[in-house]
């Protein structure tokens, strides 16, 4: 049993729970407290001690289901019903067989094993092959066909290879029959396969497609995967947020608050027990955004201002500001609705016009220039593409002067910057961080090196 | 079975439910098993689930029926190990070294340098620093309850981050380190129930520490057993209608669902009314004990009518 908890360990963290070792100890402890008797309360018990939130818990609990109902000594049900329908054919043939034992004595183990069709036997010897290939260390749907065939091995096919060759001749019905049971039994190791892969290799799986997206150019992906960027971009969110989300002032370090101090101690004569201190207060970062929504920036722009206005916990003020020819606050727009309306909207007000970077950095001094404080870190994500229009750069050095920080990301490569129509140089120069920012992952590190430099 | 041997109530999840359920807690087989658990490879449990499902008055449950005294800790924003752990008394120190300083003159009197002195100082000990000027705080009390007892400590999710690292030790080995005395074990193993209602998430240390359980909304029967228990006098016609109605009701898109706590005290409000059955005025009138915001009654309203309707349907057929 031990040895079947392992592997359901290892099952689990496949599902996406976090088991430590020290889980495991307790949920070992906790099965030898309830016993195996009652498949509920062995359920109700690992749960309890190996999954720490809802979500795990119903990935744990769907994960046990699978996983004892592969553990059930009876084989998968199509294999079943064919070898019951077998059993029926050959009733008749049996007291036959019986005399005939002799003849097929020299028959090789696993030949034995299907013929007399002994379902425990043989769900036993599939168990004993597939912990003799490792087969819980299957990770891609890719090694399907590898797990089988060695399993297959495993449990002696090779030696069944030659003994259908013998029986062929000498006793062809009984070849066929042993034909037939060869293949239910390929089914049945198929299956067994399939079921690990779902219960050990969806982590790895996942993983893998996880991180081949992370690394796509957000401006080329196709609209099927759109969706899916959005979980992983709310993913990085959290991952963010619980980063960054800690408490923000410190007791016990610096200078002594020599007034609070007073006032604490008044009842002991002034006599300092107890101590103050100055808490530093850090300011949590406030951001105002100003995204390109032209052409094919707009994609990323889309995932950007998603992920900013996902990390209320961490930042304590965003504004965002969307232009191709002009440009609007769309803080609300964002806000009130779900991401794909929002960003619809954005588009039919601003979208589809050729950028012009100068006028939209006048519309930005005009009406926003008061939100930008010392505080403030001023993102622009954009191509810097200004169609050899004005490209405004004393208003981005104003910009630059009156916040903090000012970030400019820009999507294309660095080698692109200042080619053709790009102005990039030329606020460069007034830019604290300028920065590639095409994947997912280049996402990521940009903002959390900005909400970092509040810390 | 539990009978035969009175020294060990935690024989089994079976007893567990009985013992919870004669202290007015019906139990789901989930928090039983828990419970039972916690004892067997004593462990904290760390319960989650939305307000008023009964997380706190599952310790108040196993206190009564184990016999032990319940000591509380009310976590809150800002609460520290001053309040939680222990204090030193220092108004009785200084009280004491007051009173005490002629005493000092006259013991040190004999000493010829001022060496020696500190040398027969250093014999006196840290006589100010010993357990008889330990305030103990809720945790610290706890450790020291010679049979044991139940320890709650209730909403974890309010303290700050840095509380929870003070439990740690407390959590996995029952012992509390005080660095001027050293390491105080349990005197008696406590049983360990920590509230949260999830406001924040907490700290993987934490939780690999316990139990993890969720309690959520019973299901129809278990909360209709919960009611007959709470208050004997409702007549199982109206009990029965009545949960009906509030599982309907949390079928709502509301702000707030009525949990437990809120049954009960509908079930005692309607008893109180002497309600013989669900009807459409008397839920209008007192449709604000279930739910608790302004907005949440507005969207009950309309469907008031419907769901008395279904409620009573249901008990004919139920």
């Amino acid at each position: 049993m031990q040895e079947n908890l392992h592997r359901f360990f290892r099952a689990a963290r496949g599902a996406g729970v976090h088991v430590s070792p020290a889980e495991s100890i307790d949920a070992m402890r906790a099965v030898a407290a309830v016993g195996l008797a009652d498949r509920n309360v062995l359920r109700d018990s690992l749960l309890l001690t190996l999954a720490k939130s809802e979500d795990e818990k119903k990935a744990l609990g769907a994960c046990f289901d699978l996983f004892f109902a592969q553990a059930e000594p009876a084989s998968p049900q199509g294999a079943e019903h064919e070898r019951a329908a077998q059993d029926a054919a050959a009733t008749p043939q049996q007291p036959s067989q019986g005399a005939g034992g002799q003849a097929s004595s020299n028959l090789g183990p696993l030949a034995e094993m299907l013929l007399s069709q002994d379902r425990n036997e043989i769900s036993a010897a599939i168990a004993n092959a597939a912990s003799a290939t490792g087969l819980s260390d299957i990770r891609y749907f890719t090694q399907r066909g590898l797990f089988s065939s060695r399993m297959l091995e495993a449990m002696g096919i090779q030696r069944l290879r030659d003994d259908l060759d013998a029986l062929t001749e000498s006793n062809p019905p009984l070849a066929e029959r042993l034909q037939a049971a060869l293949d239910a039994l390929r089914e049945t190791v198929r299956d067994t396969v399939a079921q690990a892969l779902a219960l050990y290799g969806r982590e790895e799986a996942e993983n893998l497609r996880h991180e081949v997206l992370r690394n796509a150019p957000l401006s080329r992906i196709e609209p099927r995967q759109v969706e899916e960027m959005r979980a992983l971009i709310r993913q990085i969110a959290r991952r963010l947020r619980e980063r960054y989300a800690k408490p923000r002032k410190r007791q016990r370090r610096g200078h002594l608050d020599v007034r609070r101090t007073l006032r604490r101690n008044a009842a002991w004569g002034g006599v300092p027990f107890l101590t103050a201190w100055k808490r530093r207060h850090r300011d949590k970062p406030k951001i105002v955004a100003l995204c390109d929504v032209s052409g094919s920036v707009a994609r990323v722009s889309d995932f950007f201002l998603l992920l900013i206005h996902s990390l209320h916990e961490v930042v304590s003020d965003v504004r965002s500001f969307a232009f191709s020819g002009h440009l609007i606050e769309v803080s609300e727009i964002l806000e009130g609705k779900p991401p794909e309306e929002a960003m619809a909207e954005i588009m039919s007000r601003v979208g589809f016009g050729s950028s012009d970077y100068g006028s939209s950095f006048v519309d930005f001094e005009k009406a926003f220039m008061s939100s930008v404080t010392p505080q403030t870190t001023v993102i622009v994500l954009g191509d810097a593409r200004s169609n050899n229009l004005d490209p405004g750069a004393d208003i981005v050095k104003r910009i630059s002067e009156r916040a903090k920080r000012l970030v400019w990301l820009n999507p294309e490569g660095r080698m692109t910057w200042g080619w053709g129509d790009s102005e990039m140089p030329r606020y460069q120069t007034f830019c604290n961080v300028v920065r590639q920012c095409a994947t997912a992952q280049q996402l990521e590190r940009a903002v959390s090196d900005i909400v970092a430099t509040y810390r | 079975m539990a009978d035969t041997k009175p020294s060990s109530p935690l024989a089994s999840i079976e007893a567990v439910e009985a013992g919870l359920a004669a202290q007015g807690y019906i139990a789901s087989r989930q928090i039983a098993t828990a419970v039972y658990l916690s004892q067997a490879i004593e462990k904290p449990i760390l319960v989650e689930g939305p307000a008023g499902v009964g997380k706190t008055e599952l310790a108040k449950a196993i206190a009564a029926w184990r016999g032990l005294k319940m000591i509380r800790l009310q976590c809150y924003e800002g609460l520290d190990e001053a309040k939680a752990l222990y204090e030193w008394k220092y108004a009785k120190q200084l009280l004491y070294t007051q009173i005490l300083k002629d005493k000092l003159g006259e013991v040190l009197s004999g000493a010829a340098t001022l060496h020696a002195a500190l040398d027969q100082l250093h014999d006196f000990g840290d006589v100010f620093f010993s357990r008889e000027f330990v305030e103990p705080r809720p945790l610290l009390q706890a450790m020291l309850e010679p049979q044991g007892c139940v320890l709650l400590i209730d909403e974890i999710d309010k303290s700050d981050a840095e509380f929870e690292s003070l439990l740690l030790e407390i959590l996995s080995d029952f012992q509390v380190t005080i660095p001027e005395l050293g390491t105080i074990a349990a005197a008696g193993a406590p049983t360990v129930i920590l509230t949260s209602n999830s406001e924040r998430n907490l700290g993987d240390a934490l939780k690999r520490r316990c139990l993890h359980l969720h309690i959520g909304f019973p299901e129809q029967r278990l909360e209709e057993r919960i009611v007959e228990s709470r208050i004997p006098g409702i007549s199982e016609r109206l009990r029965r209608q009545l949960v009906g109605f509030i599982h309907d009701i949390r079928t709502l898109d509301l702000k707030k669902q009525p949990s437990v706590s809120e049954t009960i005290d509908w079930a005692r409000v309607l008893v109180l009314l002497q309600a013989a059955e669900l009807g459409h005025d008397v839920v209008r009138d007192t449709l604000n004990v279930l739910l608790k915001y302004e907005s949440d009654i507005e969207v009950a309203l309309p469907q008031v009518t419907t769901f008395v309707a279904k409620a009573q349907r249901q008990n004919i057929f139920g």
